[in-house]
């Protein structure tokens, strides 16, 4: 049975369908599998078998009864520990909110809920998504499952392993300026960011409000269509939610694409000094792409360089103001030493967030202070505009999709970065641009480096163009080979 | 030397929505402690704000009211400080883009007494902004709690210019202020109730001075009429200051009310930095021209418009009009009223020297009147007018029918055929009663043709007597000239 | 915006509401000075009549029609987080009627 656990949703679904394995039989093989390995991946920050299993066991009921909720019936999925679920703890990766149980269910889980997704669990992450390493969480760092003395990258970190390590099905994850992208390329698993508005923020703890996404993990592109599929949905309680049809995007998955299409290369993203196993595999890669029909383009987005400042800018500023509320009065952790109503705030949030978190208020609270907003926040805001406008010039030439490299370079060792912020904020370079502009990117394994290390292929597309970015990667997918190249661990 | 005080009004009220602001609980006052919250209001992880339509077309109403400018685009801005009734710890308010600019308030100031109308101006106003009301703290030995039903109240903050000078002024402000927003249904603006809140800034400066003196922010007053005895108190108390060579502080003070001082509560000197930015989790509006015209349309007509028009159409005295058009629910009544029969004069009179006067009476002299439980509907009481207009009873016996109508609520045509009060006009039997009264008074007779016009008189009394007040008086008098001749 | 801008750290620990210890205060006004520099790029663009984006995408007349009101949420589940209550309500220190 060992093997069911590195299947792909779509295969799970079937198997399910015909009866070839029950829910629970599929959900207990990831409990078995999750209890006799994460000891050395530190995937998951909780999981409750009892609660997972009750899913699994009303899943198999509906399925006798012929009610069947659609291709996730019975599929377990675990989540990073930033979406809230009813009664389940929601963490954020935080001392701050260690012992805090949320009393309501985001709108993106209560989607997968009525579509009969098994919850399994709440998955890693660096504190409050702040990272890229997955280092900064409170409570011990996520191994690379492919070298475990490796990061797998970050915020999203223990949402990457898992499904990389083949401890769920599937996994939900959040990217603010990457956290999704930049780990599914570290862990060798698809990860994708849709285009802002289209899945509810409604439960998702902000980081940083006008950027945040939740996405989907997955072993294979068709899985993450169906897993966007599933949990995206105009949703009246997020104000920014865009009210768009979803189509079945894993149905209408066009294994052709490529042909005749116009895929952007932006020469900022192959920059002198980047990694030349990166740089080799996305430049083969692209062959691969243009051998199979597509026309590649080299394009420029000149102002990738400065989305560096603009996305730590604005990115720092919503978070200072959107983890004021973790103070200590009502539902956090509580300073136990405070004297008087300012002390408490105070220590309470000393106590409570980590170093990272704490640099990224102190500097957001700084540019938007007095005398510095004009300079810094609303001068971020303007170039955020000019950002946007890039990809728009380059989209309305004729570009289909614009394709890089999703990181600058493959996963580095545990501890190796963490002394250097500014270091480890460039790391950002290319995939922050694709949040300050709201669009879509998923990234694609698409080779090994000489240390077996998973490199990813970042595509961009338009604005709610998804189905044509899942096209673009599926297609990829099935050039660059590595579906089903999973770490071998024992 | 001369002094004037220089006096700004920041002026908080809860709009009277059935819904928060930024999420859709209700709010009502008075109710257990947080049981009005949902996660929105407790800034849970995760929690979205979504504006509230009805909030925003009742901020744009107020401004229309006191004919702000309704700018095309408004946004949402986060201000950020910690205190503990903000949940948040940033409040939702609108910093440089709100929904009203400009725009004036008329006051009314005093007038030489009651029955005389006190001069008119217009106070400036710098802007309305809607934004969300905080949680409220109590204070207990050691420790503070915190209920957070009141939290997200849809709240719009009415900043005025620096355009007053007493505090007769400011009361006079926040009166018309209370009576435009209680008319247009936009806030019951109970005081009492924390839906009317008020800060003042005061400075003092010699007569004649360009330059504002140095500010001080009186803060949270609680009553309308502490308002107006807090800034002459202030007033008082900076003047004095200027006159001993004491140095004014830029402070915030309070009120107290009991000792009738204001007190300092802390100095400026820590000037807050609130980082107000553009909030992400909201979007802008977007004002449009039918929107406009559509919530112009529900505009009523201004208390002030209102008095004008009955007094100079209707001939209404000031001394009614001043009770009529600064109570929503009365002049309500009396519209409604008009419509059933068109006298104004006599309707405004009957309802606001009888029936407020029986109202009063029967809420054991509270004063406060109850027009909702009444019996008298508007109608009734036109169709009492009426009745006496038409000639059927007199005044006289019009009073009679209104007691019974207040008792009953019965309509003054029952009353009338059940009592047998319809007036007398049966010319034969009036003609009976006036010769039975001249046979028994030739000595009035005799007066009345000597030229004595009020002779008469004591030929009426008898006859009216005798038809037990019912013989219609004009035809009585006419009856009697005519036998007479 | 310059590069002799240096961040007083007390004060926007302050405007944050996190007590630091020297050595962080230290460690995080080294590395944000650092950061600060780095940003001075955005200086030199030229943003004159850029409009500047608040969001993702521009929309207008996000809003909740009817003014219909919900359920609450109940006392118990509010206030099941709550570091410390009393008579249904979050109890702080004593807060000096400051507001």
């Amino acid at each position: 049975m060992s093997d069911i656990a590195f299947k792909s949703v779509k295969e799970l679904s079937d198997m399910l369908a015909k009866g070839e394995i029950s829910s629970v039989e599929l959900t207990k093989v990831y409990i078995e599998r999750t209890a006799a390995l994460d000891g050395k991946v530190h995937a998951f920050l909780f999981k409750d078998e009892r609660l997972a299993l009750d899913g699994a066991e009303a899943s198999d009921k509906r399925r006798a009864r012929g009610e069947t909720l659609g291709a996730l019936d019975g599929i377990p999925v675990a989540l990073k520990d930033v979406i809230a679920v009813e009664n389940q703890p929601l963490t954020c990766a935080s001392k701050m909110l260690e012992h805090y149980v949320s009393p309501y269910t985001a709108t993106s889980v209560k989607n997968l809920q009525s579509r009969g997704a098994v919850l399994w669990g709440r998955l890693n992450m660096d504190e409050f998504a702040m990272g890229s390493s997955c280092e900064n969480s409170a409570f011990g760092p996520t191994h690379n499952p492919w070298d475990l003395s490796r990061i797998p990258g970050g915020s999203s970190g223990g949402s990457a392993a898992a499904v990389a390590a083949c401890f769920c099905a599937c996994s939900l994850g959040s990217d603010t300026g990457g956290s999704i992208r930049q780990p599914a390329s570290l862990c060798g698993v698809v990860g994708m960011k849709p285009t802002y508005g289209l899945v509810s923020r409604y439960g998702l703890a902000a980081f940083a409000s006008s950027l945040d996404q939740i996405g989907p993990f997955a072993r294979t592109v068709q899985d993450a269509a169906m897993l966007l599929g599933a949990v995206a949905s105009y949703d009246p309680k997020d104000s920014t939610s865009v009210n768009t049809p979803i189509p079945d995007y894993a149905a209408n998955l066009d294994s052709n694409w490529l042909k005749g299409k116009k895929l952007g290369l932006p020469k900022e993203y192959l920059p002198e000094g980047l990694d030349t196993q990166v740089r080799a595999a996305i430049e083969k890669s692209v062959e691969k792409c243009a051998a199979a029909g597509a026309e590649i383009v080299e394009i420029s987005l000149p102002h990738t360089e400065l989305a560096i400042p603009v996305y730590y800018i604005i990115a720092t500023a919503e978070a200072s103001s959107n983890l004021a509320r973790y103070d200590g009065v009502r539902y956090t952790h509580r300073s136990d030493k405070a004297k008087d109503i300012v002390d408490l705030y105070y220590k309470s949030r000393a106590e409570g967030f980590g170093e990272e978190v704490k640099r990224r208020i102190i500097l957001g609270s700084y540019v938007l202070s007095s005398g510095y907003y004009d300079a810094y926040y609303l001068r971020a805001q303007k170039v955020r505009t000019l950002i946007r406008r890039d990809f728009e010039k380059v989209f309305e030439s004729g570009i289909d999709a614009v394709v890089a490299p999703t990181s600058p370079s493959a996963a580095f060792k545990l501890g190796e970065k963490m002394s250097d912020p500014l270091e480890m904020y460039l790391n950002d370079i290319f995939t922050i641009n694709v949040n300050l502009a709201g669009l879509p990117g998923i990234s694609v394994p698409c080779a090994l480096s000489s240390e077996g290390l998973p490199i990813g292929f970042q595509i961009i597309g338009k604005p709610f163009d998804e189905q044509n970015l899942f096209s673009c990667a599926h297609s990829c997918e099935e050039l660059f080979g590595m579906r089903g190249v999973l770490p071998n661990l024992q | 030397m001369e002094y004037e005080a220089v006096i700004g009004l920041e002026v908080h009220v809860q709009l009277n929505t059935r819904s928060k602001m930024f999420t859709d609980v209700p709010y009502k006052f008075g109710e257990e402690p947080n049981t009005l919250t949902d996660p929105v209001i407790w800034a849970l992880p995760g929690v979205l704000p979504v504006l509230n339509y009805e909030a925003i077309r009742k901020a744009i109403k107020a401004g229309m009211l006191f004919g702000c400018t309704i700018p095309d685009i408004a946004k949402w801005d986060r201000k950020n400080y910690f205190y503990p009734d903000s949940a948040k710890n940033y409040q939702l308010s609108q910093y440089d883009q709100p929904l009203c600019l400009g725009g004036e308030v008329e006051i009314e100031l005093a007038g030489k007494d009651g029955s005389q109308m006190g001069p008119h101006r217009k106070v400036k106003l710098t802007r309305i902004h809607l934004e969300e009301d905080v949680g409220k703290l109590t204070h207990h030995a050691g420790e503070s709690l915190v209920d957070y039903n009141r939290a997200g109240t849809p709240l719009i903050e009415i900043v005025s210019e620096p355009d007053m000078h007493s505090g007769e002024e400011a009361f006079a402000y926040l009166n018309s202020l209370r009576d435009c927003l209680v008319f247009a249904d936009i806030s019951a603006c109970d005081m009492e109730k924390g839906q009317m809140r008020c800060d003042a800034n005061i400075s003092v400066r010699p007569k004649g001075q360009a330059e504002l003196g140095v500010k001080v922010e009186l803060k949270n007053i609680n009553s309308m009429s502490n308002v107006r005895l807090g800034i002459e108190y202030e007033i008082r108390r900076q003047i004095d200051c200027i006159k001993k060579g004491v140095a004014i502080v830029q402070e915030t003070r309070r009120f107290d009310a009991a000792l009738g001082v204001t007190q300092s509560m802390r100095s400026k000197e820590d000037a807050h930095d609130y980082r107000y930015f553009p909030d992400p989790d909201l979007m802008p509006v977007k004002i449009s021209d039918e929107l406009r015209e559509q919530i112009r349309s529900e505009l009523p007509d201004l208390p002030f418009d209102l008095q004008r028009k009955f007094m100079e159409q209707d001939g209404l005295p000031y001394s009614i009009t001043s009770v009529l058009c600064h109570d929503r629910e009365l002049s309500e009544y009396f519209a409604e009223a008009l419509k059933t029969h068109n006298n104004p004069k006599a309707i405004a009179n009957l309802l606001v020297n009888e029936l407020l006067r029986e109202l009063s009476a029967e809420g054991q002299g509270g004063g406060k009147h109850n027009l909702a439980d009444c019996k008298i509907t508007p109608a009734l009481l036109a169709g009492l007018v009426k009745v006496i207009d038409s000639g059927v009873i007199s005044k006289q016996i019009g009073k009679e029918v209104f007691v019974e109508m207040f008792a009953t609520g019965k309509s003054a045509e029952q009353i009338v055929n059940e009592k047998g009060l319809k007036q007398n006009t049966d010319s034969g039997e009036i003609e009976k009663f006036c010769l039975d009264a001249m046979a028994a008074n030739a000595k009035a007779i005799e007066q009345f043709k000597a030229g004595n016009e009020k002779a008469i008189n004591a030929l009426i009394g008898p006859v009216m007597k005798a038809s037990k007040g019912k013989a219609n008086p004009a035809m009585v008098l006419e009856t009697l000239k005519r036998l007479i001749k | 915006m310059s590069k002799t801008d240096k961040i007083d750290i007390d004060y926007v620990a302050k405007l944050a509401r996190i007590e630091l210890t020297e050595a962080e205060k230290q460690t995080y006004s080294a590395q944000l000075g650092q950061i600060l520099e780095y940003f001075d790029k955005l200086s030199k663009v030229d943003v004159s009549g850029v409009e500047a984006s608040a969001h993702a995408h521009a929309m207008y007349n996000v809003w909740r029609e009817g003014d219909v009101p919900a359920q609450p949420m109940s006392v118990e589940k509010a206030l099941m987080n709550a570091p410390a209550k009393r008579l249904n309500q979050i109890v702080v220190p004593k807060v000096v009627d400051e507001a």
